[in-house]
Parts: C-alpha cells; structure tokens; sequence
C-alpha cells in the first residue's frame, strides 16, 4: 500500500545515518539537563516544574527535526515524484506526519519518564506524562508540518519554523501539562480531555493545510 | 467587495473615503481622550488606573479585528486569486501587530500599580502575547518568501490556520489561567460598568478603528502604487 | 490504465512570480512519437513539463490528454496518473541504495516490481547494493532513468534527460526512449540533443 510505503521510506530515511531520529531524542535529554544547571538542584523546585519542563523540551526537540519535513524531498526533487503517485498530496502529508510521529514523537513519549524521574516528578504524575505525551505529540508533528510546508522554500526555515508554529502548538503545551499537574493534584480537570480533542483536530486537519502549502510551493 | 478586488476600483473608491476617516480619526481619540482623562470620574476600586483602560480595551479590540480582517482578505485572496486582497492582508498585519503591541504596553501599565508588576501571566495578556506572535510569524514568512506569488499564498495559508487556531489558543489561556492562578481581578463587559465609562470607550474604539482604517488604507494604495510602478518599468525594459 | 493515444495543448500561458514565461504555446503529440523542446536557458523549457505535469496552472488554454478508447483527460489531477517524471534533479536520497530506491517506489507507485529489469537496463546491476552517496552524478542519473522505467507510465516528462551522463548513458537513454514510444507510449523532453526518434521539435525563445 502507498501510504505504507512513504511512511516506511521516511522512518528508514530519518533512523539512517544522517537522519534526525536520534538526533531530537538527544536534544531531549541535552535540554533537559540544562534546567536544574539553570534554576538550582533543590528537588522540591524541580519536581514542581517537571510536567511543564519534560513538555517543553519534548515540543523543542519535535520542532528541531520537522524543518526537514518537506524541504529534503523539495530540494531533491523527490516530492516531484511523490506527487504524481497515486496519492493525493493530503495523504501524502498525513504520511509524513506519521513517519515523523513514529520516529521523533513516539521515542520522546517512551523516553520521557526517564527525563521526568531526574526530575523527581511526583508517582502519580508519570501515567499522565505518558498518556499526555502519546496523545499530543502527534498533534506537535502535524502542526508542525503546516509550517514545514509553508516554509519550504527557506533557506532559513528551520529558524521561521519555530517562530510561526509556536503560538499554534501554545494549547498543546498548556492541556499537556495541565494534565500531569492535575493528575499530581489528584483533580480532575478535563485537561486530558481537551488535549485529545485538540490533537485530533489537528491531526485530522493539518494535513489539508499542509498540502495546500506543498501544492503551492509545486507550482511556484 | 468583490468590485474592490480590481486594484483600479480601489484605487478610485478609497480616494475620496480617505479624508473622511482621517478626520473621524483626528476628531474621536482627541474627544475621547479628554473625556477619559478628565471627565471621568475615577473608579471605586481602581481609582485614576481606570483611566488606562479607555487606551487598552479598544486597542485590544482593533487588534483582534484587524486579525480578522487579515483572515477574510487572505482566504478572499487565497480561493477567488483577488490581487488586492493579498496585499490587503499584508498591509493588515503591521498595523495589527501594533494596536497588539498597544495592548500589551497598556496591559502592562495598568498592571503595575494593580497587581504590583509589570508582567502578570493573566490569561488576557497571555493571549494577547501569543496574538502578536502570530503576527510576527505571519510578517516573518511574508519577508521571507522571496517570491511575492508564493509569499502571498503561504502566508493565506498561515492567517487562515492561525484564525482557525485562535478560539481554541484562548480558552487553552483561559482554562489554564483558571487552574493556576485563580479568577483573574480584571473582567471588563460585565454588567457592572456605567455608561458613564461606556461612552468614552466607545469613542476611543471608533477613534481607533478610524485611524486602523486610514493607515490602512494608505498602506494598501501604496503598495498597488508600488506594484503598478514596477509593472510599468518591467514593461518598458521588456521584462 | 488504458493505453494513450495523443496529448492536445493549446493556448496556455505561463507565470512564473510575477514573470510571464511564455504564452500562446500550441502543440500536439501523438503516441509513440517524441516532442523535444528546445531554447535558451529561461526560456521556459522547465515551465512546459511543470505544466504538463499539473504543477504549475496555466492561466489560460487547455491541456488535454487522449485515450486510445476515446476517452478525454482534462483535469490534471488524472493526467498525473499517466506521467512518468525525471527532472533536472534526480531525486535519490544519498543513505538509500538503489535496490531500496526502486523497491520503495514500486509499492509507493503500486506498479509492476521488475526491478532487476530496470536495474540492467540502465547497467546498475552491480551497484544495487551500494548507497547512493557512493555512486557518481551519471550513475544517480541512471537510477532516476530505472526509477522512471519501474513506474511503466506511457508519458514521459524529461528535463534534460542527458546530463550528467557519459556516451553510454545517452546511449540507454535513446535505447529507452525507442522502446518506449515503440510500446505506445509518448515523451516530452527538455533537451537540445536530438533522440533521433520520430517526433518533431519546438523551440521557445
């Protein structure tokens, strides 16, 4: 099947040398230690911030590899050939959408509550993490590759890409977190609710936008 | 609105609109300054700090509008290829980004003697901040895109996914300012609010819209001028 | 998918930016004949094939391709059903090999996965194994040259089909074209070396 294939084809691509994969994971834990050598060692201070901490990174380190989203098959000229295969350019977005999800967002999930343990995250917020993580980063790769394929044709783009992708993916963060600190506080908050209902949203969404900026960036 | 979308038409309808606005400008924020400043009478709780909210509130509302404005002139321009449109938007987001920047300075000023610092992480302000990085954004990609063509596209593309992102940003905000920070002091459109305050506000908010109108307007002739000129000069030297 | 019987284009302009490539552009092929589009560098030749491949949208005009069975293709979201595509760039990713290439693309394209075939017809049977980041720019070009012949579609948009490659590459690339538009299919190319193949030539200025 197609889809399969591109999907197949990105992983391999992204877990071979050269390839992102292990790239963001590294960046993940590189910032992660950055914050206690910034704001002190005390535990208490940490355990308070871990929730938004392990977020924060995790949506840095997503957003570092999703510049190359597109831009690698544009600037090769392999998006030429993908776009006349039987795909639609939606499905063919929505393919590299999970690609990167498989390969960034999923490793960051399964790693985070390593992070979230240097951290001293109280025991009942690692299921939470978990789950919040595995619901929203899927959200972070399709957002993302809006701004991907809007800024595809950037020399730059890896530095715009942040830049315009960020304010979007600001509900993401705060449901994400919302929901571990919540589980901490023992209260139901709905948050994870609410970050599910936004992640699907932008999972099912992203990929018209996404193709809509490739189509354009085709015929230009 | 349709017939706006020839940039000769536009051209010939904002001629004569554009004095007239200039001058609602120049009459309504003059009046409704004075009013604001002098003829109303200070509030129970906020005292002379109320005073700021005439110059906040509307520059918050021209911000969103503006938004909005950038939105419907980017899908205009985007599904039906109005040359104005595009640029319309353009113009748009400058303007925008400074009635939000108004906002969040006047934000600030009233927040210092209220809550005692200059920056409170208070869900108007937090969306606000996150409005104006969407605004930077939107220029960041326009200036870019080398290609004006392109340029013009994938920001369309970029407006309209931020307008459709943008109820969803603010009741994040709001819910999570709910969590951690308890009800915020400040709620204006309450009930509560004497038209005595009411009328001064309105004015500022129609002095602001009048003068977001004019700058615009100007920023849109222009660039249609810009256009036209390099068009012309393109055609005599044969590309 | 039917065989196809000829491609009709008429009247179409094109922008590229804000700058008009060209306009007016006539021509006609019929299968199994070839169409090399010629002229100076900027003159569009690239534009053409983006065109024809429903990238870049004509303002005006038609492109119209006809089926043998009388059908009539005029949305080019169909025609790129039928196309087969080598740009000016290759389009090969340095990590993958050329057997990783060609196995991707014929799931990816769902077509026939013949692919030691394709491999030695463009003499990359040796190489199938190696990484493309070790292989030489003639040599990438020859697998983009496989990549095509896997796809088995009948027409064929070529963007300077012969650089890059040394005397035998060109050599496969006109034994290539032969066979193709002997087997019904068609070819566009932007290319000022002739294929010697029957067909005629356009020049855009």
């Amino acid at each position: 099947m197609s889809f399969m294939a591109l999907v197949a084809r990105d992983m391999r691509l992204a877990t071979r040398a050269g390839g992102g994969a292990f790239l963001a994971l590294a960046f993940f834990a590189m910032t992660a230690t950055l914050v206690p050598l910034g704001i002190g060692a005390e535990l208490r201070l940490l355990s308070a911030v871990a929730a938004g901490i392990v977020w924060v990174c995790a949506v840095l380190a997503a957003l570092l590899s999703l510049d190359r989203l597109f831009q690698a098959d544009f600037e090769d000229g392999s998006l030429d050939v993908l776009a006349l295969g039987p795909l639609p350019l939606e499905s063919i977005a929505a393919a590299k959408i999970a690609a990167h999800w498989l390969v960034t967002g999923l490793p960051l999930t399964i790693v985070s509550p390593m992070i979230a343990l240097l951290f001293s995250l109280p025991g009942r917020g690692y299921s939470a993490l978990a789950a919040a993580l595995a619901i929203g980063t899927p959200a972070v790769s399709a957002i993302g590759a809006i701004g991907a394929s809007l800024t595809i044709s950037i020399r730059r783009g890896g530095l715009i890409l942040p830049f315009i992708v960020m304010p979007l993916l600001a509900p993401i963060v705060i449901f994400g977190a919302g929901a571990v600190r919540a589980a901490i506080d023992g209260l139901a908050s709905g948050a994870l609710l609410f970050l599910a209902a936004t992640s699907l949203a932008a999972v099912l969404l992203s990929p018209f936008a996404a193709a809509a900026g490739l189509r354009l960036n085709l015929g230009a | 609105m349709f017939e706006l979308a020839n940039p000769k038409r536009f051209m010939d309808v904002s001629r004569p609109a554009l004095p007239w606005l200039a001058v609602a400008a120049a009459i309504l924020i003059p009046v409704g300054l004075y009013l604001a400043l002098f003829v109303v009478p200070p509030e129970r709780q906020q005292g002379d700090t109320v005073r700021i909210m005439f110059l906040h509130v509307p520059a918050a509302w021209v911000a969103m509008m503006a938004y909005a404005l950038m939105a419907v002139c980017s899908l205009l321009g985007l599904v039906n290829r109005h040359p104005v449109a595009d640029v319309a938007a353009r113009e748009a987001a400058p303007l925008g980004a400074l009635f939000t920047v108004l906002a969040l300075v006047t934000g600030s000023l009233w927040g210092r003697p209220m809550w005692g610092a200059w920056w409170v992480w208070d869900a108007r302000l937090t969306s606000f901040l996150l409005l104006l990085f969407l605004y930077l954004g939107y220029i960041a990609l326009w200036s870019a895109i080398e290609d004006e063509t392109r340029a013009a596209r994938a920001a369309a593309i970029l407006a309209i996914v931020g307008a459709v992102n943008l109820p969803v940003v603010k009741f994040s905000v709001d819910w999570w300012n709910t969590l951690h920070q308890g009800e915020s002091i400040f709620r204006t459109g309450g009930p509560a609010i004497a038209s005595v305050f009411l009328w001064p506000l309105f004015i500022m908010a129609g002095g602001y819209t009048a003068l977001f109108a004019t700058l615009w307007i100007i920023r849109i002739r222009t660039a249609i001028l810009q256009r036209t000129v390099r068009a012309r000069l393109g055609a005599e030297t044969g590309r | 998918m039917g065989a196809i019987a000829a491609l009709d284009v008429q009247g179409i302009a094109l922008v590229r930016g804000d700058r008009l490539v060209l306009r007016d552009l006539d021509f006609h092929v019929t299968a199994g004949e070839t169409l090399a589009i010629g002229g100076p560098n900027g003159a569009g030749k690239t534009s053409v094939l983006r065109a024809l491949a429903g990238f870049l949208q004509s303002r005006c005009g038609s492109i119209v391709l006809r089926m043998a069975d009388g059908a009539v293709i005029s949305e080019a979201e169909e025609r790129r059903l039928y196309i087969g595509w080598l740009g000016h760039q290759d389009g090969v990713k340095s990590p993958l090999t050329p057997l990783e290439h060609l196995q991707s693309h014929a799931r990816f394209y769902q077509c026939k996965d013949d692919i030691d075939d394709a491999l030695s017809r463009t003499g990359l049977g040796h190489l199938r194994d190696l990484p493309v980041q070790y292989l030489s720019a003639g040599q990438r070009r020859r697998l983009a040259l496989a990549r095509l012949i896997l796809g088995a579609r009948p027409l064929w948009l070529l963007d300077e089909p012969f650089s890059a490659l040394d005397q035998e590459g060109k050599a496969i690339v006109r034994q290539l074209a032969e066979s193709h538009c002997a087997t019904g299919g068609m070819l566009i190319a932007a290319t000022h070396e002739p294929f010697g193949l029957r067909g005629a030539t356009i020049e855009l200025s």
